[in-house]
């Protein structure tokens, strides 16, 4: 399905990932030939810009930190402004296999948004503990509100189709966590529909995880704060114009 | 309560200086109007109090407060809650500011060094 590439923006956050973003943007090429890749430099300290570009990707670097969110807004923003359809993102630390985009594109069909969940049957990713327990207590809420089953809330791995391009363009969450739960939510309300299909996720192939073991305490606290405030925040901020 | 002559003239005095800075800071446009309504809110309460101090001694028992003095440390508590408050609202609502313009100069660079390379390839031809 070479005409749903050429249609499909790859974005590819990426905070100080000069080991992996090259090898990460040259493999999408490979595997997903005719496809766009931005990679939105989050205001890293190090050569991820120069990476990229050599590898052959758009590079957007944002002047500081904004976090996920904020490099993903720049991301549907591009797209929006450019003529994509849909946009994928993918990390760029090589966590996402990109032999998985074109199963995500195909469930948008019938979907606005569909999550790559790591726990759905594929794969051999495992967590513990209260961040265990915090993203099981996620995925039920996070559910009720999709009304569609979703198992793995937090996942990163995500396409999205126009509707929610446009949506998320304006509307993209920028605190920590709320780029992926708060999105959900925001998508939900705004009556797009939401599926998740499994894919598998493969070790980091370089920089350091955002996300350590002692945190995971406070990770609880805040994805419960995020999805309290996601969902009581006034339904009629989120307009969007129909295409 | 009682005040002396002492007394009387430093709190009239010291009202009419804070009242001074936030209108001096006014006329400069070092602080826009919505910023100082409370700060002059309670300069003007202040200058009040400092004039007729029978006027706080009225609102306490009106109240029902039995030390005075308790009404003017909660009513500054309460400014001063009001003004960080405010500045909380205005900070969030400048980041969000802030991320929207960092966003869109990192498209803008992004379309520029497109554009900057169509335009040597085309000089090439």
């Amino acid at each position: 399905m070479p005409s749903a590439l050429e249609k499909t923006l790859i974005v590819m956050p990426a905070f100080n990932e000069e080991a992996s973003v090259a090898a990460v943007v040259r493999e999408v090429f490979t595997k997903l030939p005719g496809v766009t890749v931005l990679v939105v430099d989050d205001g890293s300290s190090d050569a991820t810009t120069r990476e990229a570009r050599g590898a052959g990707a758009l590079v957007a670097t944002l002047p500081f930190n904004l976090g996920v969110g904020g490099a993903m807004r720049t991301g549907f923003r591009y797209a929006l402004a450019n003529g994509f359809d849909n946009v994928v993102q993918v990390d760029s630390d090589g966590q996402h296999d990109p032999s998985n985009v074109p199963e995500l594109l195909d469930g948008l069909d019938s979907a606005d948004l569909v999550l790559g969940a790591r726990f759905a049957g594929e794969g051999d990713y495992v967590v513990r503990g209260p961040r265990q327990w915090a993203m099981k207590a996620l995925a039920m809420f996070l559910s009720k509100t999709a009304k569609t089953t979703l198992t793995d809330t937090t996942s990163g791995y995500r396409a999205s189709g126009p509707r929610c391009v446009a949506l998320f363009a304006t509307h993209y969450p920028a605190e920590y966590l709320g780029d992926t739960i708060e999105a959900l939510v925001i998508a939900a309300r705004a009556g797009c529909v939401i599926r998740q299909i499994p894919v598998s996720m493969r070790p980091r192939a370089g920089g350091v995880p955002s996300h350590h073991p002692f945190k995971a305490a406070a990770y609880l606290a805040r994805a419960g704060m995020a999805l309290v405030f996601a969902l009581t925040r006034p339904a009629s901020s989120l307009r969007v114009q129909s295409k | 309560m009682i005040v002396t002559p002492t007394t009387y003239i430093f709190g009239i005095i010291s009202a009419l200086l804070a009242l001074g800075v936030v209108i001096e800071l006014l006329r400069r446009r070092r602080l826009r109007e919505r910023h100082a309504i409370w700060w002059l809110v309670a300069g003007v309460l202040a200058l009040v109090v400092g004039v007729f101090p029978s006027t706080l001694q009225w609102a306490a028992t009106l109240i029902g407060i039995e030390v005075p003095l308790n009404l003017v440390f909660f009513v500054s508590i309460a400014v001063l809650f009001l003004v960080c408050l405010q500045h909380s609202a205005e900070l969030t609502r400048l980041e969000a500011k802030t991320r929207t313009l960092a966003e869109l100069v990192a498209l803008q660079d992004l379309r520029l060094r497109e554009l900057e390379q169509r335009a040597t390839e085309n000089a090439e031809d």
